[in-house]
């Protein structure tokens, strides 16, 4: 897929103030959102959360009610959809049925007008490896060389900003890992400005340098992948991008670096959090940490001040997942605590009503910025998989 | 495409199990019977009809059988002004009907998608006129519009416009309205003006409704003999084909040459039809 002729750098887009409201509902509030150059930006949530608003926004296929799209600094907001530098690989592809595959592609450069469409087609159909069934009709196409045309079919016009709406969605899972690297990779050969918009929340965290958490409207937090997952700043964030499990406690005092908290339920496990890793540092707060990140015991671990311990609590189910076991504990005064150990050993080594303690290290513990008892309906339940079960409906 | 759907249900008839094709053949009964009934049987009595001599003695409408071809040459002879005059007055209803008939299956299917009630108001009004009789419809038109008028080429042409609107509009409509307007979205989206977008995107693929509507139109405007005739909206001078089919059958009894007529008409309909439809790419519709 070596191909350079098709290589430019893409412009930075840039959201000032947008807002969205339709008859009955908001469905953007005051998006500012800023996006380099060159780079693969995710913008994720679940359905509704008006992230495929902001995308129809930025390619001007819906009017803002408020605020300026700005892209390589140019104020394109006025703008007709037909006359931005964008393009747009659609969630149906929205391939032209009555065209040949190469027509279909070659459509964007004949509408500007651009020399020799016919040799720049089949370039790009090269690119995502489909050259060979250029003349065919889009039906006779299967749904992962669909989506393939579909990008071709944008790239090819070397848009500023190359918007993606769930391209992904209608793939299955195995086909679905093959693009997302494929899209990856081109996005790195043709230097373009990606925004890639998804529900899908493994998608966005293996693709995009950057990933947006998209939550009513609003943006609840922007950052690299990693960064999100391991210091979420809200409940939304903690249980959309993976799974998270959140206690409350009563924050009782602390030192430079750390914050002291006992559990608002009473019970006398002391929980630290580091004063950088969390929003609120008083009165009653939300602290998380993640699955992965806990460990169980057979007995009460010493005390350790860089160590949170709960427990003891008793196993109540243990899933194997194969690289992982999935336990689920019941801790008195928290409920259900999720852990998952990597399976070291063959097999699990916790059983079902075993009493464990569960630990983990300071560092790995987050404060969050909304009181997850406001939100109560975000449980660890509240996973991606419920969500993306509901979007897909 | 129906005959490969025939040849593929037949396969499956072959390899089932003998008493399914008796079923099979007992379910297209009814349909061959139809077809052998209205079809068949009144063409091959058509055409050897048009074949038949005047009876000895030369009484009205006293005819035998026979095998006069030239029946046919004195139909042509004798009568193509009329058959001529048919297929303009059909081609110019069916322009202008088209014409007036896209915009408005495209309002009722693009424009107004999301507006129910408004959508299935205008409906309604297209089809309302077919409560009421075409005769009675076109004797309204006769009073209303002016003397001068009637009896010339413009008010037949008016009145076949009139009567076959909704047979136009209805197709396309069903086109239209099953358009995927993503693929609009789409179109602008690569650069294309909102009329670009109409005449690469929009209208081939509506062309089927505008094939299908144009046809379900154009073939009963060409055989059509309630407008153009003296007691409706035309004159001696605007008969069509199916005037003189009519009058031969009816007035002069002049049963072969009405028959050969109308075979040469079915004859005409079918090749402009396979032209047009060969022409237009849409061959799916044959």
């Amino acid at each position: 897929m070596a191909n350079h002729e098709l290589k430019q750098s893409g412009a930075d887009l840039r959201l000032t103030g947008i807002q969205k409201r339709f008859p009955g509902f908001t469905a953007i509030e005051n998006l500012d959102l800023e996006i380099p150059a060159g780079s693969f930006f995710a913008l994720l949530g679940p359905s509704g959360c008006g992230k495929t608003t902001t995308l129809r926004v930025i390619a001007g296929l819906e009017d803002p009610t408020a605020g300026q799209v700005l892209i390589g600094g140019t104020d394109v907001t006025a703008l007709k959809p037909h006359k931005r530098p964008v393009n747009t690989v659609f969630q149906s592809y929205a391939l032209f049925p009555h065209m040949s595959i190469l027509e279909n592609v070659a459509f964007g450069l004949r509408r500007r007008k651009v020399g020799d469409p016919v040799a720049k087609a089949h370039e790009a159909l090269k690119l995502v490896e489909l050259d060979h069934v250029s003349d065919r009709k889009p039906a006779q196409l299967s749904g992962g060389q669909q989506q393939r045309v579909a990008l071709a079919r944008a790239i090819v016009n070397r848009p500023a900003l190359l918007l993606l709406d769930e391209p992904l969605g209608a793939l299955d899972l195995k086909l679905r890992r093959q693009m997302q690297q494929e899209l990856k990779q081109i996005q790195q050969e043709v230097g373009l400005t990606f925004l890639h918009v998804t529900h899908d929340q493994e998608e966005a965290m293996t693709m995009a340098d950057t990933v947006a958490v998209m939550n009513k409207g609003r943006i609840e937090q922007m950052g690299a992948p990693e960064e999100l997952y391991e210091l979420p700043k809200t409940v939304f964030v903690a249980n959309f991008l993976g799974q998270s499990n959140l206690l409350s406690v009563d924050v009782v005092g602390g030192n430079d670096q750390a914050i002291h908290a006992t559990l608002a339920a009473g019970g006398g496990s002391r929980i630290s959090v580091a004063r950088t890793r969390t929003e609120r540092d008083s009165g009653t707060i939300t602290v998380g940490v993640r699955p992965e990140k806990l460990r169980m015991h057979q007995t009460a671990p010493a005390e350790d001040p860089g160590i949170n311990v709960i427990g003891p609590g008793r196993i109540t189910d243990v899933s194997f997942i194969g690289v992982s076991t999935q336990y689920t504990v019941d801790v008195p005064g928290i409920g259900n605590v999720e852990v998952f150990a990597q399976n070291l050993e063959a097999g699990p080594v916790g059983h079902l009503d075993d009493e464990v303690w569960l630990s983990w290290l300071v560092e790995h513990t987050f404060g969050l910025a909304d009181d997850h008892l406001e939100t109560g309906a975000l449980t660890t339940e509240f996973s991606t998989q419920v969500i993306a079960a509901q979007a897909a409906e | 495409m129906a005959f490969t759907a025939f040849s593929q249900s037949a396969k499956v008839v072959d390899q089932a199990p003998k008493g399914k094709s008796w079923i099979a053949l007992i379910l297209l009964a009814p349909g061959i019977a139809y077809m052998l009934l209205f079809f068949v049987a009144p063409f091959i009595q058509l055409a050897i009809t048009s074949l038949q001599a005047p009876a000895e003695g030369h009484g009205i409408g006293q005819y035998v059988a026979g095998l006069e071809f030239i029946n046919y040459w004195t139909a042509i002879q004798q009568y193509w002004p009329q058959l001529v005059r048919a297929f303009i007055y059909a081609v110019i209803a069916t322009i202008i009907g088209l014409l007036i008939s896209y915009p408005l299956a495209y309002l009722l299917g693009v424009t107004l998608r999301n507006r129910a009630m408004l959508q299935g108001i205008l409906l309604i009004l297209v089809v309302a006129p077919f409560f009421i009789s075409m005769l009675l419809r076109t004797l309204a038109w006769k009073s209303i519009l002016p003397v001068e008028f009637i009896g010339t080429d413009g008010s037949v042409i008016f009145g076949l416009i009139y009567n076959f609107i909704p047979f136009m509009v209805l197709p396309m409509f069903a086109s239209l309205q099953a358009l995927d307007l993503r693929l609009v979205e789409a179109g602008t989206d690569l650069y294309a003006s909102p009329v670009t977008v109409f005449r690469k995107v929009t209208l081939p693929l509506s062309m089927p409704g505008v094939v299908s509507g144009t046809l379900l139109s154009f073939i009963p405007m060409s055989g059509d003999f309630v407008v153009a005739s003296r007691s409706f909206l035309g004159s001696t001078d605007t008969a069509m084909i199916g005037n003189v089919i009519e009058s031969n059958f009816l007035q002069t009894q002049n049963y072969p040459m009405a028959a050969a007529l109308s075979i040469i008409l079915m004859l005409a309909i079918l090749v402009i039809v396979a032209t047009y439809v060969r022409r237009s790419g849409a061959e799916d519709l044959l």
